[in-house]
C-alpha cells in the first residue's frame, strides 16, 4: 500500500490515512538525514558543502582514535556529523568529495555553489544558523535568484540552501532569526518551511530535484520532533499547503514551528468547543494561496502565527492577500500574531514572551471567535 | 606563435577597440538603455587570456565586460543587440551591457556587483573537479583593482587554494576603481604579491603587451589543467574612457597619464612587435580591421532594425518553473 500524502493539500478532505503503510517514528533531524542520504545515492550530481558538516576536516577515524594521516581501515572523520547532527554518517558512506567541509566563508562557498550550479552540477549547502544567510546575502539575491532572469532564461540555478532558523532555544539575537520574509522577497527564489518529519521528507526531496534555487529552513524547535514517515519515496509539490486539521469556527495559519503550536491550540480549543481549522503553509514561495482563500472562505475568520517580527513579515503579505482576495468572506478582523519588532532576547522568559505561543494565539482566536 | 594565433590576438584586440568605440557613439546617440562601461585601453588582458582557453572553460567577468564577452567568441551582433535592449540580443534584452552571457561559450556572464562573479569561477572549477575534467575545464575570474577590497576575493582564493582548484585569478589592474586611484584603495604596490598568502604564484605581467599577458596566462592556464591549482595574475592596464560612459576622468586624472598609457597601446605595441620581426604585414592588419569596421557596422544595423522585446517577457525566466 501507498502512502498518499495528497490527501492533506487543497481541496482535500482529511489527513492522510497511515494505517498499513510501510515507513516508522523518527525525528525531524533523523528524517532530514535519511532523506538526504537517499538523494546523494539517487543523483550522482548532487554533493554537499558547509562548515563542519563532518567535522574534524582532514583528519580520520577507527572506532572512535582519531589520525592525522590516512591509515589502513581509517574512514575520514565525522567528528561533528553537521550542526544538530543533520549530516551524520554521510561523509563516510559517500566521501569527502560529496560531502565537504567548508571553511568559514558564507559568501565564498554560496557563490562556489552557484557556480558550479550554473555548471552541471546540484550543490546542497549548509549555512548552519539561519542569520548567517545576511553574510551571503549578496550571492543569494544577485547570483543565485537572478542569473536566469538576466541572462536572458538561458541557464538554471539547480541548488538547495538550508539552516537553522528560530528562537526558543537561547541561542541569542545572532543565532534565532526568522527573517522569512528577507527571502520569500527575491523574486527568482523559492522558499520552504517544513513543519514536521513528513514535510521535512517531502520538501527535502523537492527541493533538491527542483531546478530552481530553493532555501529550506529548519526550525531549530523541530529537530527534535517525532512523526510518522514513510518508506517510500515522498516528493511534494513545492508550493502546496496543507490541512493539518480540518474545523469550522477560525482558520489558523502557520509555518514551520508555528504550525505546531497551531495544532495544538486546536487540539485545546476543541475541548471548549471552538473549531478551529489548521493550514499548514510548508511554502512560502511560491505562496499558496488557494488554500488560504478556500479555508478562509469557509470559516470567515482568521488568525496567522509567524514567528518573524512583524513589520513586512509573511503573516503581513498573507494578510493583505486575504484583504485583498478574500474580504467578503471575513466576518472580523485579520490577526496576526508574530514576534514584537526587537531582537531575539536570550533571558528565557524575555525569549519565550518574544516568541508567538499557545497563549497568545489562543486570546487572539478569542478575540474573534465571537465577533 | 602560429598565425592562425597571432591573427586571433589581433582581431580579438581590434575588435574590442571597435566594439568599444562604436557601443560608446551609440550611447551618447541615445541608442543604450542605460549606462556602459568601456574596456577600451585594456584589449591585451581578454585577449591574451582566453586565447588559451575553449568554450569549454568557463570566465566570469565584470560591469566592464564586453572585451571579456568579444574574447570569449560572443557575437557581436548579438552584444550590441542587448546594450539596445533588443529581443535579439545576447539575454533578450532582460540583461543588458552590464550582464552579457553566453552559457553555450563559458560565459558564465557579466557581473554588476563589484567582485560577485570571482565565486562563481571557483564553482565552475569546482565543478570541473568534481566530473574529473580538470584537463578540460578551467574557471577563469576576471575582476579589476576595486574588487580587491572585496572581502568575497579573499574567500575565492582561500578556497581555491585549499581545494586545489583550476582557477585562474585574472585581476586586471587599471589603476582606478570608479573615481578612486589605486594607491589610494589598495595597501601593496603589486597586487599579485597577495597570492603569497594563499600559497599560489602570484605574477604581474604588463597589460598593454598582449605578448606578455599571452605567456603568463598560458603558463597559469597550463597549470590548472594539470591539477596543479589556481595562479593570481595582475595585468597593468588603463582604461582609456571614464568609470562609465558619462564619467570624464580629466576630473581625476592628470592628461599626462593617459598619454603615458597611450603611447604604450596594446594595438600600437602590437603592430610595432608583428611588423618589426615580420610576423604581420601591414596589408593583413589592414584586412582584418575592415572586416570588423565592417562587422560593427552590421552589428548596430542589426541591432538597429531588432524588435523590442514582447512585454510578455518582463515575466518570464524567473523561474524555471514556479506554480501550475
Amino acid at each position: 500500500m501507498t502512502f498518499d500524502y495528497s490527501q492533506t493539500f487543497r481541496g482535500s478532505s482529511g489527513l492522510p490515512n497511515t494505517d498499513n503503510i510501510p515507513g516508522s517514528e523518527m525525528r525531524y533531524r533523523d528524517a532530514f538525514n535519511l532523506t538526504l542520504r537517499q538523494e546523494l545515492d539517487r543523483d550522482p550530481s548532487v554533493f554537499v558543502m558547509g562548515e563542519d558538516i563532518a567535522g574534524g576536516a582532514g583528519r580520520f577515524e577507527k572506532d572512535g582514535e582519531v589520525s592525522y594521516e590516512e591509515k589502513d581501515g581509517f574512514k575520514p572523520l565525522d567528528a561533528w556529523g553537521g550542526p544538530f547532527a543533520a549530516t551524520k554518517g554521510l561523509i563516510q558512506d559517500f566521501g569527502t568529495d560529496r560531502i565537504k567541509d567548508t571553511p568559514i566563508s558564507e559568501a565564498g562557498v554560496l557563490g562556489a555553489a552557484i557556480g558550479a550550479a550554473l555548471t552541471g552540477t546540484r550543490p546542497v549547502v549548509d549555512l548552519m544558523y539561519f542569520d548567517f544567510v545576511t553574510v551571503a546575502y549578496d550571492q543569494l539575491l544577485s547570483n543565485a535568484a537572478k542569473s536566469r532572469y538576466m541572462f536572458g532564461g538561458q541557464t538554471k540555478v539547480p541548488l538547495t540552501m538550508f539552516a537553522r532558523s528560530g528562537a526558543g532555544t537561547g541561542h541569542a539575537a545572532q543565532h534565532s532569526e526568522s527573517f522569512y520574509s528577507m527571502l520569500v522577497h527575491i523574486p527568482g527564489l523559492k522558499v520552504v518551511v517544513p513543519s514536521d518529519p513528513l514535510s521535512v521528507k517531502g520538501l527535502l526531496s523537492a527541493s533538491i530535484r527542483d531546478d530552481d534555487p530553493v532555501f529550506l529552513v529548519n526550525d531549530k524547535k523541530l529537530i527534535n520532533l517525532n512523526g510518522f514517515v514513510p518508506d517510500q519515496e515522498v516528493v511534494f509539490e513545492l508550493g502546496k499547503g496543507r490541512y493539518l486539521k480540518r474545523g469550522s469556527d477560525v482558520t489558523l495559519i502557520g509555518m514551520a514551528y508555528t504550525s505546531e503550536i497551531c495544532r495544538k491550540v486546536a487540539e485545546k480549543l476543541e475541548e471548549s468547543g471552538v473549531s478551529c481549522e489548521v493550514v499548514d503553509m510548508l511554502s512560502l514561495s511560491p505562496l499558496d494561496e488557494d488554500i488560504i482563500l478556500e479555508s478562509v472562505s469557509k470559516t470567515n475568520k482568521v488568525v496567522i502565527v509567524d514567528e518573524d517580527t512583524p513589520m513586512c513579515s509573511m503573516a503581513s503579505e498573507i494578510s493583505s492577500i486575504i484583504a485583498d482576495k478574500g474580504f467578503d468572506y471575513l466576518d472580523a478582523p485579520i490577526k496576526k500574531v508574530n514576534s514584537p519588532h526587537t531582537p531575539v532576547p536570550y533571558n528565557r522568559d524575555l525569549e519565550f514572551s518574544f516568541m508567538p505561543s499557545e497563549e497568545r494565539v489562543i486570546k487572539a482566536v478569542k478575540e474573534i471567535v465571537e465577533y | 606563435m602560429e598565425k592562425e594565433k597571432l591573427q586571433w590576438l589581433f582581431e580579438s584586440m581590434y575588435r574590442i577597440r571597435r566594439f568599444e568605440e562604436t557601443m560608446l557613439e551609440q550611447t551618447f546617440k541615445g541608442k543604450s538603455m542605460g549606462v556602459t562601461h568601456s574596456s577600451d585601453g585594456q584589449e591585451a588582458g581578454p585577449a591574451g587570456v582566453c586565447a588559451h582557453l575553449t568554450d569549454k572553460d568557463w570566465i566570469g567577468s565584470t560591469h566592464r565586460g564586453h572585451g571579456h564577452c568579444i574574447a570569449k567568441g560572443l557575437d557581436t551582433k548579438k552584444m550590441m543587440a542587448e546594450i539596445f535592449g533588443k529581443s535579439t540580443g545576447q539575454c533578450k534584452g532582460k540583461g543588458g551591457s552590464m550582464h552579457i552571457a553566453d552559457f553555450s561559450k563559458g560565459m558564465l556572464g557579466a557581473n554588476a556587483i563589484v567582485g560577485a562573479s570571482i565565486p562563481l569561477a571557483v564553482g565552475a572549477a569546482l565543478s570541473s573537479k568534481y566530473n574529473g575534467t580538470e584537463n578540460d575545464s578551467v574557471g577563469v575570474a576576471f575582476f579589476g583593482d576595486g574588487a580587491t577590497g572585496q572581502g568575497v576575493l579573499h574567500e575565492s582564493m582561500n578556497l581555491a587554494s585549499i581545494w586545489k582548484l583550476p582557477v585562474i585569478f585574472v585581476c586586471e589592474n587599471n589603476h582606478y576603481a570608479e573615481a578612486t586611484p589605486v594607491e589610494y584603495a589598495v595597501s601593496i604596490e603589486d597586487i599579485s604579491d597577495r597570492a603569497a598568502a594563499y600559497s599560489m604564484p602570484g605574477v604581474t605581467a604588463d597589460g598593454m603587451d598582449v605578448f606578455d599577458v599571452y605567456e603568463v596566462a598560458g603558463e597559469a592556464v597550463n597549470r590548472a589543467r594539470k591539477g596543479d591549482g589556481p595562479t593570481l595574475i595582475e595585468l597593468k592596464t588603463f582604461r582609456y574612457h571614464g568609470h562609465f560612459h558619462a564619467d570624464d576622468p580629466k576630473k581625476y586624472r592628470t592628461p599626462e597619464e593617459d598619454e603615458k598609457w597611450k603611447d604604450r597601446d596594446c594595438l600600437k605595441i602590437f603592430e610595432e612587435k608583428v611588423i618589426a620581426n615580420n610576423s604581420m604585414d601591414l596589408e593583413s592588419i589592414k584586412k582584418i580591421k575592415d572586416l570588423i569596421d565592417t562587422e560593427m557596422i552590421e552589428a548596430v544595423e542589426f541591432a538597429e532594425k531588432s524588435p523590442m522585446p514582447n512585454i510578455e517577457e518582463l515575466y518570464s525566466d524567473v523561474y524555471v518553473k514556479y506554480k501550475d
